[in-house]
């Protein structure tokens, strides 16, 4: 066992040297591998801070209920309080006839038409304002509850915009996806070929060694270990790239959003979908060694 | 040591490489294997070393009949015996104590054992003190006697030999042959093909003559 370990540990600091000592080739593999992972990273960014931005409208998902003309103040009065004790309900304001007139006649333009009227043509209004965690499909089955309601006139409910928002975020997720799924496929077929071209370059070294009675495992371990290296290396500078490219973006996005009035910053990757970087490159780099191993060095046979 | 039971073997597209070859060779024994190039003397070593496998016959290396070995049995055995090729087949990019490290390394020996070892092999070549040399920089006997260091680096008790001084002059072909017979004096068995009729005659030793794939004469 502890021979099995040393052997290994051998194997994994040769491998690095050996990587080491075609600083360019090597450089130029791990640079395409990390520019491939970064792509489906820099994406889930895109996606992370589509997100945020979306979570800062909330005031999109209020919806407003217009009670029916003539309906008593003390009516409305009720059915706020009983709104207000709904789980999914954040808070309810109620707009009276006479405060809506107001603003109404406040925001100027229409002074002398209000002025000719007999009595306030406006209704009370309900402005409810969900938690934010309600999903859609609830707001849009208490929107139906409350409008079947007798003093309840109509309830204008705007949540086709978050909906399609959702579906866009959806859909762009679920193509993040393929993208990553066809770029790992990508890495795992660099690093095969790569690995490919050290098996060929390393041909007389294999045949010596199966000669002297290397097994299979042996002459496949140095490899894999190149794999590994490849994989690891390439997905940190996927992450590095990452990095780099919020950096570049943040001061102009946080002027931009400071423009707007927003306080709004760019996410970055968390831990989770760093790991998850790494770990894809890694496992493909170890993927595609495995598969150009398996294809060409059991061709290569001694001869004498 | 090395039997052979009517051993015949067919290459793809009908030439037979041998045919019916008996032959034995004891523990310990030093034999060559002589005749012209074609007579089957390459094809009879690659038997031993598993490079090809008999066609009919038993080919037994310790009481083993080896040609009915699986694959994945072939690299142990072929660590149990030390092998020296024409063209020495070393690696260019490694050094000496490299080259000669690789058996052990294969084996998976721990770093201190193969320093001593590979030391002590090269001692016995006359080659301690160019651990650090790249081959290229060696003379050819010299490279040859990398090689059979390497071949028996591990102590294998079985050493063959493919016209180990196939590229040598007479002298250089005369010392390898030295360094072989010194190594049989210590127990190692061994099969030296060779068409070096001339050095034979200096050398000694049992010969076994094969022509067109049979054993067609020798002494002993």
């Amino acid at each position: 066992m502890r021979q099995w370990l040393t052997r290994h540990a051998q194997n994994c600091v040769a491998s690095v040297g050996r990587l080491v000592a075609h600083p360019g080739g090597t450089l130029l593999t791990v640079a395409v591998i990390g520019v491939s992972l970064a792509l489906p990273a820099g994406l889930n960014i895109l996606v992370r801070n589509g997100e945020a931005l979306a979570g800062g409208w909330e005031s999109v998902r209020d919806f407003s209920v217009y009670l029916q003309p003539g309906a008593e103040l003390a009516n409305a009065q009720a059915l706020v309080n009983e709104l207000e004790n709904v789980v999914d309900i954040q808070s309810v304001e109620l707009v009276t006839a006479d405060a809506a007139l107001k603003e109404l006649r406040d925001s100027g333009g229409f002074a002398g038409v209000l002025d000719g009227l007999e009595k306030n043509p406006l209704p009370h209004t309900l402005v409810v304002r969900p938690k934010a965690e309600v999903p859609a499909a609830n707001l849009e089955r208490l929107a139906a509850e409350l409008g079947k309601r007798d003093i309840v006139d109509q309830v204008r409910l705007d949540t086709d915009w978050v909906a399609r928002l959702n579906a866009l975020l959806d859909l762009t997720r679920r193509g993040i996806w393929l993208a990553a799924g066809l770029l790992v496929g990508a890495v795992v077929v660099i690093v095969g070929n790569t690995i490919r071209l050290d098996i060929e370059n390393q041909r007389a070294e294999i045949e010596v060694a199966k000669l002297l009675g290397a097994t299979d495992a042996f002459v496949r371990r140095p490899f894999l270990y190149a794999g590994f290296w490849y994989g690891l290396v390439g997905g940190l500078f996927a992450l590095a790239v990452v990095a780099g490219g919020l950096a570049l973006l943040g001061g102009p996005v946080a002027r931009l959003s400071m423009l707007y009035g927003g306080s709004f910053r760019l996410v970055g990757l968390d831990g989770t979908s760093s790991l998850a970087v790494v770990g894809g490159g890694l496992l493909a780099g170890l993927a595609g060694a495995w598969v150009a191993v398996a294809r060409h060095l059991a061709a290569i046979q001694p001869k004498v | 040591m090395i039997r052979f039971d009517n051993v015949t073997k067919r290459y793809a597209g009908g030439r037979d490489g041998l045919s019916e070859v008996n032959l034995e060779v004891e523990a310990g024994e030093l034999v060559f294997l002589t005749g012209h190039s074609g007579a089957g003397k390459t094809t009879l070593l690659k038997l031993i070393a598993l490079i090809e496998r008999p066609t009919r016959g038993q080919v037994l290396v310790d009481g083993r009949n080896i040609g009915r070995l699986p694959a994945r049995a072939i690299p142990k055995h072929r660590r149990s015996l030390g092998m020296v090729f024409q063209d020495h087949k070393l690696l260019p990019e490694r050094t000496v104590f490299e080259n000669v490290s690789l058996p052990l390394i294969i084996a998976g020996m721990p770093r201190r054992e193969i320093a001593r070892r590979v030391r002590a092999a090269l001692d016995q070549v006359g080659l301690l003190g160019r651990e650090s040399a790249k081959p290229e920089s060696l003379s050819t006997g010299e490279q040859q006697r990398v090689g059979i260091a390497r071949a028996v680096v591990s102590r294998p008790g079985l050493l063959i030999a493919d016209e180990p001084t196939g590229n040598l002059d007479p002298a250089l072909s005369l010392e390898i042959m030295t360094v072989f017979k010194r190594l049989n004096q210590v127990g190692v068995t061994m099969l030296i093909a060779t068409h070096d009729l001339a050095l034979l005659d200096l050398v000694g030793g049992r010969r076994v003559v094969l022509a067109d794939g049979r054993v067609s004469g020798g002494s002993g």
